[in-house]
């Protein structure tokens, strides 16, 4: 019996052990590279959008970042209606996001400072090859007012993101109020509601650089292109340092700063000819709106 | 089924030629969640055995809240642990927000109902008069408690199982109070979440299979630990 007690005590503090050993390696691991770095404080939060992350964009930029400056980005992948109000409280340090009416209202509320535009790509519409409601080659009004015309399938991101805010513009534009069973919004990121759309045979408005870095894993085509109204454009804004104390402005400053320079903007326009073909994204530092016609 | 068998020989091909990334992962997630589970049964065990023990008015509300904690949904405490741990939340202050801290208390929050209740169920299925035996012999009130825990060890190793199968499992809190952050809060789950909204689902299979390994692993463990237990009370 006290055999026994002891060997179960002994395998119990085994794992305790164990456990305690891997935690403190952990901790180990993790001061590291803190001595050795320059900033203060080295955490900076980004809140972007999904198709940033999902496109696989940031797997190029961060680390080139990381390893110019020390700092260390903790990504915050969401919609950037949720990117935003993270902003908006003071819970992130830099934003990384495409929906510029709504970026406007948080710069000028205040919450956010030098806004700068980055880069840009389009929106398309997708959907399954056969394309009940016709809408190959049309305007995006056209095809959108075909698509609740023949009650085809369309998903929706529903997430207040940067892409749900366009496609909800692009229906007001097309006159249309959508709704009934053929309107689905299912309040995921870009690359689920591709998958849903695939699944369920139905179009759905996707930026280009998602569709293209998923494209293996879908049947659905571009059928709208190229219309002026699916421009997708990208800005950078740091969370304003004097409303919210506690925000690490330098780290937003430089990571910023590093998105619009000389090496973030060649990161930016050859990501992903290797791989696809073609850019995904088009380096736009230095541009404003105006020079869109926006 | 393609798909299932080439995920498969994928995780197997990533396991064997240890890649980084998912050995990153796969420990991060055992520290996590061992973690969070070694937290919960510190807290868990100890209220079961009181609450087995212990006769007092309100009783039954109290348990019903444990039994409810039981069910308590992974998002939901997530949400919560996120407001108390935000910036300008009101444990600001600690900056553990998208840390790895953040995600074991949302963990041993989820996991210490699960472990309370199960201990209660199993120290409960006791003879009651078997403390007042061990009293009447001699122990002390710490020996006989210590002597019911491992009475009922069968019981509340399975309570351990069940803690560190919930936590180890969820997706919703990590995601929301870790932030799926690379090489800093990725585990397994919010892993195999990005990897299917990124469309690499032979990754997110191999992670999948890696998560199951790792869970089967640390049962198996507690399992053999459970069985030796058995042996002891023949």
């Amino acid at each position: 019996m006290n055999k026994k007690n002891s060997r179960n005590l002994l395998a119990v503090l085994l794992i305790g052990l164990m456990i305690v050993g891997l935690v403190g390696c952990g901790a180990k691991q993790d001061k590291a590279p803190q001595e050795s770095a320059k900033p203060v404080v080295q955490d900076v939060i980004l809140a972007t959008t999904t198709s940033t992350q999902d496109s696989g964009l940031l797997d190029v930029l961060i680390p080139a970042f990381e390893k110019k400056t020390g700092y260390k980005v903790k990504t915050i992948a969401v919609g950037t209606g949720q990117a935003l109000a993270m902003g908006e409280k003071g819970e992130a340090d830099v934003l990384l996001v495409h929906a510029p009416d709504a970026e406007k209202k948080v710069v000028a509320s205040g919450a956010a400072i030098n806004r700068l535009m980055v880069m840009h790509n389009d929106f398309i519409i997708v959907g399954a090859v056969d394309d009940v409601a016709k809408t190959k080659g049309q305007t995006v009004a056209a095809a959108m007012e075909a698509i609740a015309k023949a009650q085809a399938p369309f998903l929706s991101r529903g997430d207040k993101s940067g892409t749900h805010q366009m496609e909800q513009k692009l229906w007001k534009q097309a006159g249309v109020v959508p709704s009934g069973s053929w309107y689905q919004e299912v309040g995921a990121g870009m690359g689920q509601t591709l998958n849903i759309a695939n699944e369920k045979k139905g179009y759905t408005l996707t930026d280009r650089a998602t569709f293209l870095a998923q494209k293996k894993n879908l049947a659905l085509e571009i059928l709208v292109e190229g219309d002026a109204k699916l421009l997708n454009i990208y800005h950078v804004m740091e969370v304003n340092p004097e409303k919210f104390a506690k925000v690490n402005n330098a780290g937003a400053k430089a990571f910023s700063a590093f998105l619009v320079s000389s090496e973030g903007q060649a990161l930016i326009s050859t990501f992903g000819k290797d791989k696809y073909g073609q850019a995904l994204f088009f380096a736009d530092a230095g541009k404003t709106e105006k020079d869109f016609g926006l | 089924m393609d798909s299932i068998f080439s995920g498969l020989l994928q995780a197997l091909y990533l396991l064997v030629n240890g890649d980084a990334e998912v050995y990153e992962v796969a420990i991060l997630t055992i520290k996590v969640s061992g973690f969070a589970t070694l937290l919960s049964v510190s807290i868990g065990i100890p209220v079961g055995l009181w609450l087995a023990l212990k006769e007092f008015p309100g009783k039954r509300f109290f348990l019903s809240l444990i039994n409810f904690g039981m069910g308590l949904p992974p998002v939901v405490v997530g949400l919560f642990v996120s407001l108390f741990l935000w910036r300008y939340g009101p444990l600001g202050m600690l900056g553990i927000m998208y840390t790895v801290w953040a995600m074991i208390i949302a963990q041993a929050v989820i996991a210490s109902p699960i472990v309370a209740g199960l201990s209660f169920a199993a120290l409960s299925g006791l003879n009651p008069k078997l403390r007042l035996q061990l009293l009447s012999l001699g122990a002390t009130e710490w020996q006989a408690n210590w002597l019911l825990i491992k009475e009922a060890k069968l019981g509340l190793l399975a309570a351990v199982m069940a803690g560190f199968g919930g936590v180890v499992s969820e997706v919703g809190a990590s995601m929301m109070v870790g932030g799926n952050i690379k090489g800093q809060t990725r585990v397994l789950t919010t892993a195999t979440v990005m990897e299917v909204g990124k469309g690499n689902y032979d990754i997110a299979l191999a992670f999948s299979f890696v998560l199951l390994i790792v869970v089967y692993g640390i049962v198996a463990l507690l399992t053999y630990m459970q069985n030796s237990g058995k042996r002891d009370s023949v």
